[in-house]
């Protein structure tokens, strides 16, 4: 018995080296690495979108391969080396936990190339990209404090990252300039993931007062919430009105495909180089979803903001930014605060009440 | 509506997927069965519920089919642990990879789509009630079905011969097969049993909780249930009581925070974890008696001699 | 017709041979139903899943990097569970190991210290993981509280207030207050064995702790006493073994464990401390100990067999373009089969037609 089952496998492995051809066609091979499931409606999602878009435009020029659900420890450089020894020649790593074993990976294989979301560590054969999220949610910002009856706005917060305070700060100051009495209740869940906590930190959120709703979370949970209690919010990574068609009033959606599609061509035509993109509303990496389930006068003021976003007049962060304990924030980008401030933000502006995390 | 009725009705929805699966799973532990595929069966209750009510466009079926979905899974457990006695716990993590893998192909495909939620009972006077109306008329069937699954747990377990039986396998499934029980066969229904609540309560989450579908959606809340079933000291009225002790934690933590409570949001996250340890501890130590309330062969297979 | 099984009166030696080998014929038989209804070659998927990764140096390496934490967790939890002591909190175990062992990484970065300090975080991350089990082991002891439920809830705190100090106080300040510590200094970072590979000195202790536990059971009082409390409760309180002792004792050193497993995970591949250092080390390892019979040197085997299905997934992922959840799905199955035909080394099973004889005269 046991012969045969090994004379079995030798006969498969012959047979898989014969019927192995030559590597097929000069396809250019792209990978992508994911933190999520691509069916969590949400972060991964939305970069599997992208891709989709990748693949759609420009077909049987390349060949595309993504793992989902990477680890962010030891697991992530084996997966990234996988992609590496597989001759994908342009590798996108979809989370910032991804910065050290990308760093790693791209050292040891100079000829490839690697792209690396929300990071700051570059190299000669990395670069790194991200969106001004910020931007859209300064505009969020304004429409809330004009929606909100009761002036006190609800935010579903995952974890006290820089990127997610920014998006606070950003959202307060947006509401200042419309009521600088606006006060913002935060929670947060602790997971980026997880419909259900999304859900009750909603209810809780509106319980107590809030009646505009805005998350940094991944799931439709609290517009769904918000939907069923008559309140008001704002989508998260992709335009969730499906969920709340009479009660979202936009979304900020990552809009990774244009750039993804820009950095493979690139790569076929031999120009791609490493840089340090953060693109926003202007070149389309954040788009807004439609303004929707309000009064024309806040749309006006939403779409005029967002012009003056993209056309530079006006910056979420214009000096002076007074934090929770009445400082002036140092102006290091001459009229408003630069991107490395922004990129590694950890106070509250001014009127945001609640304790900052970890302080 | 008042913020205690609201903080109620938060809780009595945070904590009934948990009991639920718990439940069945009490029934099966009781048996001697440990079934640590819990998660699994719960997330594949999830998937199938959601497919099956979005396709029908009924949660009643949806709930069925989670149901026949989380059973299906245990079926499995069953045939193994039961029919071929392998080692449960392995068995039970086995389950918990694959259910975990194949909601997330039945899934793939209804991520992003959209259900009627379970619609709530509405009494004409009785709903209407002030602040106990909602809480007590205003529940969707789920919440009913785990309430009346625990007190039937509970009926059947200390009130009819059969369940007499079971608890005894449990404790001795030798003398029991000794003086004749179909130790195999009462095990396997109640594995399928707990089976089918997990399911159930995996599908409480996309067809009331939150209707909508995506993967991974039960979040480790099968780990939870099987806690709370250790918690319980394996007693169903305990169990409604742990669920929603830790229930209650997480949502008011959540409102601790909005508050603006100033402890770190860590500390708040760990609240229903420690809260269950130390009432664990406390209710260990007023009990005194040495000896685990865990039945005597749980996790241990049985093979009857001739 | 009934399914019947029956212990054997011993094991049998030759089942124990074939058991593997028909495990993984019955996974060849499953994958290529699956595969052909899938529309791809079978035979391409057993290359790619099973074969590939043992036929690259990388890929060998690679595995016994991902064993070396699940070899280490696993043989100590095996101890837990010959005593019949059911520690499920390993994963959080692991976490404080780390964190404990981090901290003085942490504190002394970037001065310029001797290579004492790897060493001392070692044993640090030990310790870390000792004191953390010993939390569910002295309330079962003292207070009688399960186990199960104290050291599962405590891996969700552990998991905590490691996502607490890495936020905070423990934060790079290089780092523009993205959650990570600062990278270990090379003095304080776990060496690799072979240049360009990943594969460090974690797995050459990975292996003397396989080689210790094997005397500690084969060849000690203790380990006789610890399968015995387990066995047989009642003979090893008549013996005189002290039951709480050795619960202390189990926790204790599987504790230790998995806390110098996640040190040296976090001071070898990793480099630094940050949220998400584990994949459900500590769980996946539940599985490496029973499938490797509860025998440390079994364990071995059954941590790097799973270690080279984890990898095969990847490669199905990337050769055959199979979604993660196929790969699940696929390693459940094949769990399934190893553990069934592992039990067919102690029971026989049969199909009965008839009511059933008496093979020993009156009953």
């Amino acid at each position: 018995m046991r012969k045969l089952l090994v004379c079995a496998a030798a006969a498969a492995v012959a047979a898989a080296a014969l019927s192995f051809s030559a590597s097929a066609a000069e396809k250019l091979k792209v990978g992508f690495i994911y933190l999520g499931p691509v069916g969590d409606f949400g972060w991964t999602y939305q970069h599997e979108i992208a891709r989709q878009m990748v693949v759609k435009e420009l077909g049987d020029k390349i060949e595309t391969t993504y793992l989902e659900n990477v680890n962010e420890g030891p697991d992530a450089e084996r997966a990234i080396e996988q992609l590496a020894r597989t001759s994908h020649q342009l590798i996108f790593t979809t989370s910032f936990g991804y910065m050290d074993p990308t760093v790693k990976v791209a050292k040891k294989y100079p000829k490839l190339d690697f792209e690396h979301a929300t990071g700051f560590k570059r190299a000669p054969n990395l670069g790194t990209y991200s969106g001004r999220f910020y931007e859209g949610r300064y505009i969020q910002g304004i429409i809330a404090a004009k929606m909100s009856k009761t002036g006190v706005l609800g935010y579903i917060g995952s974890f006290p990252i820089p990127e997610v305070i920014s998006g606070i700060n950003a959202t307060m100051l947006g509401a200042q300039s419309v009521n600088p009495n606006i006060k913002v209740k935060i929670i947060w869940v602790n997971t980026w993931f997880d419909p259900g906590k999304e859900a009750d930190a909603a209810k809780a959120l509106i319980d107590q007062g809030a009646d505009i709703i805005m998350q940094h979370t991944d799931s439709p949970a609290a517009v769904q919430v918000a939907a069923q209690r008559g309140v008001y919010a704002f989508g998260q990574d992709s335009d969730m009105i499906k969920f709340g068609p009479k009660t979202q009033l936009t979304a900020v959606v990552d809009n990774w495909g244009p750039y993804y599609v820009r950095q493979v061509k690139a790569k076929l035509d031999g120009t791609w180089k490493p840089e340090d993109t953060w693109d926003g509303l202007k070149q389309k990496m954040v788009i807004m979803a439609p303004y929707t389930n309000m009064p024309d006068d806040v749309k006006t003021l939403a779409t005029d903001t967002e012009a003056a976003i993209v056309a530079g007049t006006l910056h979420p962060f214009k000096c002076p930014v007074i934090d929770q304990d009445g400082k002036t924030v140092p102006c290091k980008g001459g009229t408003h605060l630069d991107d490395a401030q922004i990129l590694s933000m950890n106070f509250y502006v001014k009127g945001i009440d609640e304790k900052f995390p970890g302080k | 509506m008042g913020l205690p009725e609201a903080i109620i009705l938060s809780v009595i929805a945070a904590s009934t997927p948990l009991l639920l699966a718990a439940a069945g799973e009490l029934v099966a532990e009781r048996a001697g069965v440990l079934n640590l595929g819990v998660e699994g069966m719960m997330i594949m209750g999830a998937a199938c519920g959601f497919a099956a009510a979005n396709l029908t466009g009924s949660t009643f079926v949806g709930a069925l089919a989670g149901i026949a979905a989380g059973a299906a899974l245990a079926a499995v457990f069953a045939l193994l642990t039961l029919g071929l006695a392998v080692n449960q716990v392995a068995t039970g993590l086995a389950l918990t990879i694959l259910g975990t893998g194949l909601s997330g192909l039945i899934g793939a495909g209804f991520v992003g789509e959209r259900i009627v939620p379970a619609p709530p009972l509405d009494i004409p006077v009785l709903t209407a009630l002030p602040v106990i109306g909602k809480v007590l008329f205003g529940q969707d069937a789920f919440v009913y079905a785990s309430i009346g699954l625990c007190a039937t747990i509970w009926w059947f377990l200390y009130r009819t011969r059969a369940g007499l039986t079971l608890r005894a396998i449990g404790d001795n499934p030798t003398s029991a097969h000794a003086l004749g029980h179909p130790v195999l066969k009462v095990r396997s229904i109640a594995v399928l049993f707990g089976g089918a609540c997990a399911g159930l309560g995996g599908a409480y989450l996309p067809l009331a909780y939150t209707p909508f579908f995506v993967t991974g959606m039960t979040a480790g809340r099968g780990w939870i249930a099987l806690a709370l079933v250790v918690f319980a000291s394996w007693r169903p009225l305990r169990l409604v009581a742990g669920a929603y002790l830790f229930g209650a934690v997480s949502i008011l933590q959540l409102h601790a925070q909005a508050l603006g409570i100033g402890v770190p949001s860590q500390v708040m996250s760990a609240l229903p974890y420690l809260a269950t340890v130390i009432v664990l501890v406390l209710i260990s130590r007023a009990r005194g008696t040495a000896g685990s309330a865990a039945p005597a062969s749980l996790g241990t297979v049985f093979v009857p001699d001739r | 017709m009934r399914l019947v099984v029956e212990r054997r009166t011993e094991r049998s030696g030759p089942i124990a041979i074939v058991s593997p080998l028909l495990a993984v014929a019955l996974t060849l038989i499953t994958m290529a139903v699956l595969f052909a209804l899938l529309g791809k070659s079978p035979i391409t998927a057993f290359e790619v899943y099973f074969l590939d990764p043992l036929t690259d140096a990388y890929s060998l390496q690679e595995i016994a990097v991902k064993a070396t934490p699940l070899v280490m967790i696993g043989v100590g939890l095996s101890l837990c569970y010959l005593a019949n002591v059911w520690n499920i909190g390993a994963e959080g175990q692991f976490l404080m190991g780390a964190v404990a062992g981090s901290w003085l990484a942490v504190i002394t970065n970037g001065m310029d210290v001797g290579p004492w300090v790897l060493p001392v975080m070692l044993v640090l991350g030990a310790l870390g993981g000792l004191l953390w089990a010993m939390i569910p082991a002295l309330c079962k002891v003292r207070f009688g509280a399960s186990e199960i439920l104290t050291s599962l809830m405590l891996v969700y705190v552990a998991d905590l207030l490691m996502d607490y100090l890495v936020r905070g106080p423990w934060r790079d300040p290089h780092g523009l207050n993205f959650p990570t510590t600062a990278d270990f200094d090379p003095v304080a970072t776990v060496p690799t064995l072979i240049e360009g590979g990943r594969l460090h000195a974690g797995a050459i202790l990975a292996l003397i702790v396989v080689a210790l536990a094997t005397v500690l059971l084969g060849r000690t009082i203790k380990g006789f006493e610890i399968r015995v409390v387990g066995a047989a409760p009642k003979a090893a309180r008549f013996a005189g073994f002290k039951a709480d002792y050795l619960v202390l004792l189990v926790f204790a050193i599987s504790g230790a464990l998995a806390g110098l497993a996640g040190i040296i995970e976090v001071a070898g591949p990793i480099g630094h401390l940050q949220p998400g250092i584990s994949p459900g080390y500590g769980f996946t390892a539940i599985i490496v100990a029973f499938l490797g019979r509860l025998n440390p040197v079994g364990i071995l085997v059954a941590g790097l067999f799973l270690a080279l299905t984890f990898i095969g997934g990847e490669n199905a992922q990337i050769a055959l373009k199979v979604p993660l959840d196929l790969t699940k799905v696929l390693q459940g199955i094949l769990l399934f089969y190893v553990l069934a035909c592992d039990s067919l080394i102690l029971y026989r099973v049969r199909l009965a037609g008839t009511p059933r004889k008496t093979a020993h005269g009156t009953a």
